[in-house]
C-alpha cells in the first residue's frame, strides 16, 4: 500500500495512486480518500506523514565515508574509525522537512550544496530496547528522503551541526509512504540520484554499515522509539555540488522517486 | 500556573553562558575542534524527552549521575524566519523553566544523542507569557539537589542574549509557535542520582521539581511487543 498526503481544494487529502498509473510524472492519477481521482497537477505534495523524530545517519555508506575523506583533512580519518563502532546519529527539527516537488532555498553564501538519497524507514510501534530479530516488526514503512547538506558550513561542534542539516526545506520526504510489507528486503534497494537528468549518485542499500535492523537495535537501546519516528538511513558516495534551478531527483527502488528544486537565495 | 508543552521542536544553545564558553575555551584550540564555533552550538531535545513538572525522570542503569540543566525556554507566537536581532522579542510568546538534564560528557564532537536524548530528560514546568517579563537579560536562574541550593547564575551572562540567539537561529531555522528554544545551560551544573530531587528555578517564572528514579530493569526485551 502507497500512501501519500496532499493538498488539494483547501484541504489536506491521504491520497494513493489512481490505477493505472504512468511514471511519466504530470499523467499521474491521484485518488483521494473520499473517492475523488484528481490530476497530479492539482495537488501540492506534503511529506507522506507527519515526521515525529526525525533520526538522520552519517557515514553510513563506506564508500561516501572515504569520498568524503578524500575530499578533506585527515581530521576526518578519525571519523572513519568512529563510525564503525557505533553509528552517528544526528537530528533534524521539523522546520526542515518538506515535500514530493518542493523547493529548496540555496543560501547564497553557501559554497558546495549537495542531496543526499536516503532510504527513509518510518517507526509504527512504540519500542525500547528491541532486539535485531524483532526490529522490522516496528517499522511501518519506508519513503525517500534527500537530506541536503552544505559543507562549508560545517564545524567541529556537535557535528553534523544543525545549520548543515537542519535548515529551513532541507530535508525532501516522500512522495510516498510505502508499507512495510510491500518491500521484500530493505537491504537490497537501488538507490540513485540524477541532477537536470544525469545519473550523479548510485548505490544499494546493501552496502550501509548499520542496517535498518541494526539502527532500530542501536536507537531503541537508550530511547524509546514511537510511530512517526523517521530514520535517514544515510547516502552512498556521489556528491556533486547543486545550483539554484537544478533539479534534484532521488530515487529508491520500489519505494519512490522524489523531485526537489534548488532555488536561489531572496537576501 | 500556566505551563506549555511544545509539538514541534525543541532546540538548545550550548556554550551561551560566559563561564561554559571560558571552561570550554583552551579545548576550542586543540584536536578534534581547532577553532571556536563561529555559530550557536545547536542540539535537539526530541519528543521522547519531553516530560511533566513534577513526574520523575528515570535514570538508566548505566549513567550513574547526570547535570542538573538550569535554563530558560522561549516560546513563540508566530514564525520567527530570518529575523533581525532589534525585531526577535516581538516573535516571543513567553518564558519557561526547563531542566536540560544531561549525562556529563566533555566531548563535543558528535551530537550528544546518548547525553541528552534519553526518557524523560526534557522536563518542561512553569511558563508566563512574555509581557510578564520586562527583559529576559534580568533573570536570575538557579538549581537546586535535595532542596540544597546548588548552582546559581544570572541571564545577564549569556554570550549572545535571547535575542541575538532568536536571530541567530532563525537565520537558517524558522522557530514557530510549538517549538521552544533553551538559551543553555550555565558552567558547573550540578550533579544528581536517582533517589535525589532536581529544582530548577527562574525569577519571575517560576520552579521546575523533578524527582530522580532508577529505571527499572526491562521486564521484556520489547515495549509493545505482541
Amino acid at each position: 500500500m502507497k500512501t501519500a498526503r496532499v493538498f488539494f481544494g483547501g484541504a489536506v487529502h491521504e491520497a494513493t495512486m489512481a490505477a493505472p498509473s504512468h511514471p511519466a510524472g504530470d499523467q499521474l492519477q491521484l485518488r483521494l480518500a473520499d473517492g475523488r481521482v484528481v490530476q497530479e497537477s492539482a495537488v501540492g505534495w506534503l511529506p507522506p506523514f507527519e515526521p515525529r523524530t526525525l533520526f538522520a545517519l552519517a557515514l553510513n555508506y563506506a564508500d561516501h565515508a572515504q569520498e568524503l575523506a578524500a575530499k578533506s583533512s585527515a581530521e576526518q580519518g578519525g571519523f572513519l574509525q568512529a563510525q564503525r563502532s557505533e553509528p552517528v546519529v544526528f537530528l533534524k527539527g521539523a522546520n526542515s522537512v518538506v515535500g514530493h516537488r518542493g523547493l529548496t532555498r540555496r543560501p547564497a553564501d553557501g559554497e558546495f550544496m549537495h542531496y543526499e538519497c536516503e532510504l527513509a524507514v518510518v517507526i509504527g510501534r512504540e519500542g525500547k530496547n528491541i532486539k535485531r530479530p524483532q526490529a522490522i516488526d516496528f517499522v511501518a514503512g519506508y519513503t525517500v528522503a534527500n537530506d541536503y547538506a552544505i559543507r562549508n558550513f560545517l564545524e567541529p561542534y556537535y557535528r553534523p551541526n544543525l545549520r548543515v542539516k537542519s535548515r529551513d526545506g532541507g530535508t525532501a520526504l516522500g512522495p510516498w509512504l510505502v508499507g512495510r510489507d510491500d518491500i521484500a528486503d530493505p537491504m537490497n534497494l537501488a538507490l540513485c540520484t540524477l541532477v537536470n537528468g544525469r545519473v550523479v549518485q548510485q548505490g544499494n542499500t546493501r552496502d550501509m554499515i548499520h542496517d535498518v535492523a541494526a539502527l532500530i537495535e542501536h536507537l531503541s537501546s537508550y530511547l524509546t522509539l514511537s510511530p512517526g519516528d523517521v530514520i535517514l538511513t544515510g547516502t552512498p558516495k556521489g556528491s556533486v555540488d547543486v545550483q539554484p534551478g537544478d533539479e534534484v531527483v532521488c530515487e529508491v527502488e520500489g519505494v519512490g522517486r522524489l523531485v526537489n528544486t534548488l532555488i536561489a537565495d531572496w537576501g | 500556573m500556566m505551563s506549555f508543552f511544545p509539538n514541534r521542536t525543541v532546540v538548545g544553545a550550548m556554550l551561551e553562558f560566559q563561564g561554559a564558553w571560558h571552561a570550554m575555551e583552551p579545548a576550542m584550540h586543540q584536536a578534534p575542534h581547532h577553532r571556536p564555533p563561529v555559530h550557536p552550538v545547536l542540539y535537539i531535545k526530541p519528543a521522547n524527552t519531553w516530560q511533566r513538572a513534577g513526574q520523575p525522570v528515570l535514570v538508566p542503569a548505566d549513567v550513574p549521575e547526570v547535570e542538573v540543566g538550569a535554563t530558560l525556554g522561549i516560546t513563540f507566537s508566530r514564525t520567527a524566519s530570518r529575523v533581525a536581532v532589534a525585531d526577535a522579542l516581538q516573535f516571543v510568546s513567553g518564558y519557561c523553566v526547563v531542566n536540560d538534564v544531561t549525562v556529563p560528557h566533555t566531548a563535543l564532537l558528535r551530537p550528544p544523542m546518548r547525553h541528552k536524548c534519553r526518557d524523560g530528560f526534557c522536563p518542561i514546568g512553569p511558563w508566563v507569557p512574555a509581557s510578564r517579563v520586562p527583559d529576559p537579560g534580568q533573570l536570575g536562574l538557579r538549581a537546586y539537589v535535595n532542596g540544597e541550593l546548588r548552582l546559581s547564575s544570572h541571564t545577564q551572562n549569556l554570550r549572545r542574549g535571547v535575542a541575538r540567539l532568536i536571530a541567530d537561529v532563525s537565520e537558517f531555522m524558522s522557530l514557530a509557535p510549538g517549538d521552544l528554544l533553551l538559551v543553555g545551560v550555565p558552567e558547573n551544573a550540578p550533579r544528581a542520582r536517582p533517589g535525589d530531587h532536581m529544582a530548577v528555578e527562574i525569577d519571575g517564572i517560576g520552579r521546575l521539581d523533578n524527582p530522580l528514579r532508577l529505571e527499572p530493569a526491562p521486564l521484556h526485551p520489547s515495549k509493545g511487543a505482541a
